[in-house]
Parts: C-alpha cells; sequence; structure tokens
C-alpha cells in the first residue's frame, strides 16, 4: 500500500491505496466520488474524465498515485454548491443529455476545452470532443450546449469560475 | 382522413412545450445512482470466469487455488449452482416446433459461445475477484464451431449437435395464404417477361447495442424481500423471470432499475449474470455486486441484427411494384434469447413499408451459430425491413432511370387513403408522405444538391456527391396484446398507470415503464400537469422499482408514451371523476353543472371562482366534508391496451462525399421531416431523433461486430468496436409533420426509434447513389473506406473487362 495526500474537489484527502489502483477507482471506491463512472476499460469512451492540476484527463489512465500531491476536480466539485457551471447549464440547456452516464465526462473535457479555446467553432468543438463517447444524444446537441456554453462563459468574466478555476 | 395540424394546444399548454428536463439537474452534477454506485454491508462482489472456446466440452473446472487466494469467499461453477440458478428464458417461440436449447445462466458441461459464464468467484474486492479469476483453471475438449450464418445454413458443423440442425424456426407470412393480397410468385413470373424484376443479397451485419453504461446488478438477500438493483429497461419482466425459474415466490423479489445509462435493447434482456448474481446472493446469504467491464460487456451482452436478406421485387416498366419476396436468415447467435426469435418477425410487416405493394411474401429461417446471442437492438427487426425496401426502390429507380423519390411517390399510399389496411395486413391509421417528402426536400435543398450532383460528375471531380433517400414508416407502441397473441409472444403488452394526488397537492403519478434516458420524468409531467390543470413542478413521476410501481411492462418498442402516456392519461381522467363529485359538495353545487377547466371545477356559466382540484385533494385529505359514502382518496390507476399500433413515418435524406481514389465516405447534409403524431416536448424527440439517426448511420459506416474464424470477437473493445464519435459526425436538419395518431388520446407515435431504422438505407443509397455511374450497385456495411474503394474497383474492372468507359 502507498500513501497519497491530494486535493479532490476543493478538500484535502490523505489514504493508503494500491499502487495498481486507477485515479477512477480511488475516486469511486474509497472517497465515494461516484459521480464520475467508468464506461470502458481502454480508455476510449472518457466517461471517467476529471480535471488534474487543471487539465482534463481519463481517470482510467491515471494512477492514484499519480494523482498524489495533485488537485483534482470531478463533476461534483465543478460548481459550488447549489449552483452550476456554465457548462452544466448549457447541457440542460439544450438538451446535451439522455441517459447521463456520458455527462459528467463529457462536462468536464468541454470545460478543459473552453478553458484552452473561449469561442471554439463547431468544428473545433468535435475534434475537442473527440475522445469523448455518447451513445445517445448522436452529439448534435452536445455541440450546440458547448458552442453556447462558450458564450455564456464570454458573458460572465471570468472564464471558467467555480471550483475548477 | 388524415388530418395535418402543427396545432396540439391544451388548457395549461404543457402539451407541446420544450421544457427543460427534470431528470438533468441530478445527472449533470454527479448526483446519480448507478447499479455500480451502490454498496451495502457485507457486500461481496463477483467476478466471471468465461469461455475462452467457442463449443467445447467442458472436461474440469479446477477452483482450489482460486478458493485459496486472500480475500476470495468462494468459487462456484456451473454444477455448484445448477439446482437453484434458474434458466434464462425464451418468451417468444415463434413457432410450435422452434427448437430452442436451454439457456443455463452457467455453462455445467459445455459452452457453446466465447464468452459464456463458466465459474463465478465471490471476493470481498471486485480487484480480488478479477485476481482470483484468473486462477480457475477450466479444461476444455474443443468441438466444431459454426460462427458464420452462411455456414450455419450449410448445416455441416452444428453449433448444438444434440439438436441435429442449425434450423430453430421458419415463420412465413403470405398474402395469397393471408388473403391479404395477390401472389408474390404469379407477380415475379410476369415480371420476369413483361416487366423488371430486382434481385438482390443484403446483408445486415452485426451490431452490438453499446449502451454506455455497463450492466450492473447489485443482490441483497437480507431482507424479507430479496432486492435486485439492476442496469435493466425490464424490471418487471425481470421479476417475473426470476420467480419463474427459480421457485423464489414473485412476491419475494423486489427489483429496482435505478438511474439506468442507456440500453437502445441491449438491456432488454434477463441476463444470465443476473440469474448468477441472484443465485449466489441466496447462497451465502449476503449482499453480492457483479459489474461487467466493457469487454464483458461486448463480448457477452447480446448483440443484434446479423441477417441475410434475400429479397426479389417486381415491378412494371412503368415503375409500380408488383410484389415483393422476402427470405431471410436470421442468426440468433447460441442462444434463443429473450425476444430473439421474434426480432425479424417484427420486420415481417415492414418490408411493404409506405407502400401498395399487391403481394407480399416474408420468411425467414432462424438459425444457431457459436456466438454470442442476438436479441432486440434499437429498432429490432424494422431497420432491417426499411433498410432493404429502401435499397430496392433505390435499385427500381436507377434501373428506371429515375428519380427515387418519384418512384416511390408512384407507390406510396397518399394522405387521402388512410385508414389504410396493407399488403401485410396492418392498419395505418394516419401519415402524410407527401407533405413529409415536400418539406425534407425543402430543407435538404433537393433540387440544388442534385445539380451540384450533375456539375461534379460531368467535371469528373474524385469527389463525388450522392444524395440518399429513405422514405420509412414504423409499427411502434409495442403492443395490442391480441395482436402479441397471435404471434405467439409470451406476454401482453399493456401498460400500467396509477396517480396519487397528496394532501398538498402534490402528484405522484406512478408508471410501470421505467426510463434510462427518455426523459419520461419530463414527458409524464407535462401529459399530467395538462390534465389535471397542476403545475408541472407539482408532479412527481415515480418508476422503475417494483415496489413502488408493482405493475408494468417497461421500455422498449417505442411504446412508453403512446401505450405507458395513455394510461396516465386514463388515470388522470379518473382522478377527475373522483374529484367532481366532492368538488360539487363543497361548491354546493350539482355535478353535472360542473366543469372542469384549467384545474379547477366550477359551475357552468358563472364567474365563481370554484374549487381547484389540488384544494379538493386537501378536503379529500382530511375527509371531514365529503358527500355521503364517498371514499376519502382521488387515487386512481389504469391499465391501457392498445387497440393497434402505431405507425411514425418520415423522409430523410442523406448527401455524403465519397472519395473515388480513397473510399472515404464524409456525411455532407442530413436532413429529415419525421411525423411521430403529436409531440409532447419537441425537445426530447429531436433528441431521440439525433441519436437514433447516428445510431443508424453508424450501422451503415462504422459499426460491425466480427469473429475470427475460431468464434473469437475481434470487436471486443471499443479500440475495435468503432462507434462514431463527435468528429465523424455532423449537426442535422430537423421537421415534422403532424398526423395525429388514432390508437390513444395524446395523438402520438412514438420516436424511440425512427431515426435508426431511417438513416441506415438513406447512408447506403447516398453512397451508392454516388458511385451508381461508375457501375457500382451495392457496397455492403459498414460501408468502410476499404469496401467503397473495392467497390469502386469492381465496378471499373467490369466496365472496362466490358469494354465500358470506365469513367
Amino acid at each position: 500500500m502507498t500513501s497519497i495526500r491530494l486535493i479532490v474537489d476543493g478538500r484535502q484527502v490523505a489514504d493508503e491505496v494500491e499502487p495498481r489502483t486507477l485515479l477512477v477507482q480511488y475516486l469511486r471506491e474509497q472517497l465515494g466520488k461516484t459521480g464520475t463512472v467508468i464506461g470502458c476499460d481502454t480508455s476510449n469512451c472518457g466517461a471517467c474524465t476529471v480535471h488534474l492540476n487543471g487539465r482534463s484527463v481519463k481517470s482510467c489512465n491515471v494512477l492514484a498515485v499519480q494523482a498524489d500531491g495533485g488537485e483534482v476536480t470531478t463533476i461534483q466539485g465543478l460548481a459550488p454548491a447549489g449552483e452550476l457551471h456554465p457548462v452544466q447549464e448549457a447541457f440542460r440547456e439544450w438538451h446535451g443529455l439522455q441517459c447521463g452516464y456520458c455527462t459528467p465526462g463529457m462536462i468536464m473535457q468541454a470545460v478543459d476545452l473552453l478553458n484552452e479555446n473561449p469561442s471554439p467553432s463547431e468544428e473545433a468543438v468535435r475534434a475537442g470532443l473527440e475522445g469523448n463517447l455518447c451513445r445517445c444524444t448522436g452529439y448534435h446537441n452536445i455541440v450546440a450546449a458547448v458552442r453556447h456554453a462558450s458564450e455564456l462563459m464570454a458573458n460572465r468574466q471570468p472564464v471558467g469560475s467555480g471550483a475548477d478555476a | 382522413m388524415s388530418t395535418t395540424t402543427t396545432d396540439s394546444t391544451s388548457p395549461t399548454g404543457e402539451i407541446g412545450r420544450d421544457r427543460r428536463r427534470k431528470e438533468d439537474a441530478r445527472l449533470i452534477t454527479g448526483r446519480t445512482r448507478w447499479t455500480d454506485n451502490i454498496t451495502l454491508p457485507g457486500m461481496l462482489h463477483l467476478a466471471m470466469v468465461r469461455s475462452t472456446s467457442a463449443h467445447a466440452r467442458i472436461t474440469a473446472v479446477r477452483t482450489d487455488a482460486a478458493k485459496a487466494a486472500v480475500n476470495v469467499v468462494d468459487v462456484f461453477t456451473g454444477a455448484d449452482l445448477a439446482d437453484t440458478v434458474g434458466v434464462c428464458i425464451n418468451a417468444w417461440p415463434i413457432t410450435p416446433d422452434q427448437k430452442t436449447p436451454t439457456h443455463p445462466p452457467i455453462a455445467t458441461d459445455r459452452v457453446v459461445f466465447a464468452g459464456e459464464i463458466v465459474a463465478v468467484v465471490v471476493a470481498r474486492s471486485a480487484a480480488a475477484a478479477r485476481d482470483a479469476a484468473e486462477l480457475v483453471e477450466v479444461d476444455y475438449e474443443e468441438l466444431p464451431a459454426v460462427v458464420d450464418l452462411a455456414d450455419a445454413e450449410r448445416n455441416q458443423v452444428l453449433a448444438h449437435p444434440d439438436l441435429g440442425t442449425n434450423r430453430s424456426a421458419y415463420w412465413k407470412f403470405d398474402s395469397a395464404e393471408a388473403g391479404t393480397g395477390g401472389s408474390v410468385e404469379a407477380a415475379i413470373a410476369e415480371a420476369r417477361t413483361t416487366g423488371v424484376v430486382i434481385e438482390r443479397e443484403f446483408r445486415q451485419q452485426r451490431l452490438i447495442p453499446s449502451f454506455m453504461e455497463p450492466r450492473s446488478v447489485v443482490v441483497d438477500p437480507t431482507g424479507e424481500q430479496i432486492t435486485v438493483w439492476s442496469a435493466t429497461q425490464i424490471p418487471h419482466i425481470l421479476r417475473f423471470a426470476l420467480a419463474a425459474t427459480t421457485g423464489v415466490s414473485e412476491s419475494k423479489i423486489r427489483v429496482i432499475a435505478p438511474d439506468v445509462g442507456g440500453g437502445f435493447g441491449g438491456k432488454l434482456q434477463q441476463t444470465p449474470e443476473e440469474m448468477v448474481a441472484f443465485a449466489v446472493a441466496r447462497r451465502l446469504a449476503q449482499p453480492v455486486k457483479y459489474t461487467e467491464t466493457r469487454s464483458e460487456s461486448l463480448l457477452s451482452a447480446h448483440h443484434g441484427r446479423d441477417q441475410i436478406q434475400r429479397m426479389t421485387l417486381a415491378a412494371t416498366t412503368d415503375g409500380r411494384v408488383t410484389g415483393l419476396k422476402v427470405e431471410l436468415a436470421a442468426n440468433l447467435g447460441a442462444y434463443v434469447a429473450l425476444v430473439g426469435g421474434g426480432v425479424p418477425v417484427l420486420g415481417a410487416f415492414m418490408f411493404n413499408a409506405i407502400y401498395k405493394f399487391p403481394a407480399y411474401h416474408f420468411g425467414v429461417t432462424t438459425y444457431f451459430t457459436n456466438t454470442t446471442w442476438t436479441d432486440a437492438y434499437r429498432g429490432a427487426g424494422r431497420p432491417e425491413a426499411t433498410f432493404a425496401v429502401e435499397r430496392l426502390m433505390d435499385e427500381l429507380a436507377a434501373q428506371l432511370g429515375e428519380d427515387p423519390l418519384v418512384v416511390r411517390a408512384r407507390n406510396w399510399i397518399t394522405h387521402e387513403e388512410f385508414p389504410f389496411t396493407t399488403v401485410s395486413g396492418l392498419s395505418y391509421d394516419s401519415g402524410n408522405y407527401e407533405l413529409a417528402t415536400e418539406k425534407a426536400k425543402a430543407l435538404f435543398g433537393y433540387d440544388e444538391l442534385r445539380a451540384e450532383q450533375a456539375r461534379r460528375r460531368e467535371s469528373g471531380d474524385p469527389v463525388q456527391l450522392g444524395i440518399g433517400v429513405s422514405t420509412f414508416t414504423e409499427m411502434c407502441g409495442l403492443a395490442p396484446s391480441r395482436v402479441l397473441g397471435t404471434l405467439d409472444y409470451g406476454a401482453g403488452g399493456w401498460e400500467h398507470a396509477s396517480i396519487r394526488v397528496l394532501a398538498t397537492g402534490k402528484v405522484e403519478v406512478v408508471t410501470g415503464s421505467s426510463a434510462h434516458g427518455q426523459g419520461h420524468e419530463t414527458a409524464f409531467s407535462q401529459i399530467v400537469a395538462d390534465r389535471l390543470g397542476v403545475p408541472f413542478e407539482d408532479v412527481e413521476v415515480l418508476h422503475g422499482d417494483t415496489m413502488i410501481a408493482p405493475k408494468g411492462l417497461d421500455t422498449y418498442g417505442s411504446r412508453s408514451l403512446v401505450v405507458g402516456g395513455e394510461a396516465i392519461v386514463r388515470a388522470s381522467d379518473k382522478v377527475i371523476d373522483k374529484a367532481r363529485p366532492i368538488a360539487a359538495h363543497l361548491l354546493e353545487a350539482n355535478p353535472d353543472d360542473l366543469e372542469f377547466v384549467g384545474g379547477r371545477f366550477q359551475v357552468k356559466g358563472t364567474a365563481v371562482a370554484g374549487v381547484t382540484i389540488q384544494e379538493v385533494a386537501g378536503a379529500t385529505f382530511v375527509a371531514h366534508n365529503l358527500p355521503e359514502g364517498t371514499e376519502p382518496s382521488l387515487d386512481a390507476d389504469a391499465t391501457f391496451d392498445p387497440d393497434n399500433f402505431s405507425f411514425p413515418h418520415g423522409t430523410h435524406l442523406c448527401a455524403v462525399e465519397v472519395d473515388t481514389e480513397t473510399g472515404r465516405v464524409s456525411l455532407r447534409k442530413y436532413s429529415a421531416c419525421d411525423d411521430v403524431g403529436v409531440i409532447i416536448n419537441p425537445l426530447i424527440v429531436a433528441g431521440q431523433v439525433h441519436g437514433g439517426l447516428v445510431q443508424g448511420i453508424a450501422q451503415a459506416l462504422w459499426e460491425g461486430a466480427q469473429y475470427d474464424e475460431n468464434g473469437q470477437l475481434l470487436t471486443g473493445s471499443f479500440v475495435d468496436y468503432l462507434l462514431p464519435t463527435t468528429a465523424d459526425t455532423i449537426s442535422f436538419d430537423l421537421d415534422h409533420t403532424v398526423s395525429p395518431a388514432s390508437s390513444n388520446s395524446l395523438g402520438a407515435k412514438g420516436v424511440g426509434e425512427a431515426g435508426t431504422i431511417a438513416s441506415t438505407p438513406a447512408v447506403v443509397n447516398a453512397i451508392v447513389d454516388a458511385l451508381r455511374h461508375l457501375g457500382v450497385s451495392n457496397v455492403a456495411m459498414p460501408c468502410t473506406p476499404y469496401r467503397v474503394f473495392q467497390a469502386i474497383q469492381q465496378a471499373v474492372g467490369q466496365k472496362s473487362a466490358s469494354g465500358g468507359n470506365p469513367s
């Protein structure tokens, strides 16, 4: 077992983990951060996307020990309690989700995309979300939601407000 | 008879409103309850040991090493659980003589597909269970495996040698025998001499539903009721199957489908994993959890499609279809799944589609192979039918040198002809194919794109434009129980709802139709808000738990709204009927003098304020002042069984660009005008269409399960099974016509499967259209760059060999 200490959704946590534990397993099984989900075992689907030190990662592709000393933001810490991040708001407003299973990862990836490119074209949104699979929406409304979120965020500086900023 | 309207106003205007979904507040913040999120005190974890062989005798299963591993609680083989594990049922024996091998949830002496469960390891953690599963040694004596459907037809290698054949059943419909039309053989014979005959063989490749949430099941046997949480579309059917095959009383089983992450038919199953988890939990008297990996899901959750379609279309030289003959071979995989045998039969009534074919014959032979079992996948039988007939209509148009829409219009049912009894015996209640086509063409810019296509063809552009047409219909809203009975289906098709009016005036709606992404909570709230005249926010929809919603037949076949929604309407009306005498008593009026408008009972023709149904609910709750002999309750329930299917339809137009030098296909534009009847929530409807389109497009372009010759799945991960991404897809243009359905008072037709059913032939027709001038008349699905390139090379080669001009 290895000791790790990190910040998850704004709170300090310390645990003993098996070195082989994936970050997503640590989040779900030890911290109970079940908002982040697992959709595949080959890092294709992106359902488990979180932010590690401000950048999106597929948390099935990072060992928990690699996150030691880092700062992790999950869907559950993206916005302060009772508030929504503009990307969350836009997904709801533009019906960018159906079953909702890919949604946490999709939103975390979209936030990362908009942090990097605050006003992406449709093509840029499509390229930026390529690593996140959705089986319900056909992506049409996800793309629309992300572009709408970019407008919301432009009107509400600073960009990327919330715990993730 | 068909009335087309774009107006669907109602008292408070909830129906037709683009309400944002109630479900989303939780889903976008990660406050979710997927089955895999559930942990219970003392919960143990299961890992399955799966067959590595497609067909073999099990000669030994050695579990000692696994049992001795740290944190392992026990290991069970098929023999250990045989007495208690039950069986996987087939609910749709399509013929009395159908061959249906017993499907044990865990194999005992023989495995018949790679991925079948042979042992289960129980441990204190999922990781320990998986580690120990590697320690279980299984000895197999290999048997010959039949993998490909065409090989199965030859009956040389048998998937189940004891059956003596790979054939499970033959089911047919013939319009001459049924008296619904003429003789197909006569029509074909006549067309061979004086008309046009189009003969084609199409391959419906095998698809994997690929819901995003892997299947998961938790069983807690510690209460008086055994509670089963499962990522399932069918909690009620699962409860029945668990009870019926294990001997545990149905009333001792509670099944909960909590948040369920997609299904698309793939979770319309009584799974071996559920049965094994149920048996192990009972055996150990402790809660257990099993969550599959994605690789296990692709390997062992049921697959869909997989048919060979042998088609013969007869027509006159002026392009009127005189007969259609369909002979299918359908791949069941290793077992007859829950409704897997009947999936092709769901297509039997749909090959004639929107057309007035005078003669029709349909036959299907179902075959066993040593592959993963197949069952429903979005559309189930109807996408296959639509694909074949829409491909043939394009081939007919090409043969006649006509526009494919012109040929269709010559053969389709016109809007004045509804209701129309088809050659397969269904009664289509409403539709307007002309209007949908006109609107789709306008949205698409059909004439402009045809002009561009001509320009590119003329200039010899290496990137050719193709335009694909699909004018589809489907039968949905499964289903009238009486019809299901005539098809030998093992259950009915009704749906149940109950309405509880609480003391505070809030309304609880209980539905037997449990959602997994469709937005039932929102749409059903809109219906009840309108009907009872209460605020949308005051309606709570409860579902997916057999203790809360004890009656139901669950969610599939685009049935939730048209069957389940109508049950809710009828239960609401009963609530109003029960409230009326109480309201009259409170208002000191005659019940017959009251009108109920906008949630308020008032005396007709007076300006008196009256009383709201929520106020009546409060008065009923305290029950201090009710009319003599009145039951102090407004609660009501209803079970609705439709008398007909509903028949959504639409015209879908797809433009693709095909690079003739590389075979690459790019989507250029996709426009669809669908008629799904009255729309409750346009936002949800659009989402259903978008998602359906991409699944159908994916069949045309990307997806396909592949096995090697030994029956090993080659597409066993998302690296190999290509789900489309944002980068592969485009945004869509949608429009609607509204021809209300007559099978339910909402006028709704269902929308869950429409996009998937319509889009596959639109895409393939577009690809063939782009390459027709080169001599290409078909490309097998998925139309990968390699296959498209090959088709071009073959066609060009044939043309130059026969002295034609390759350009």
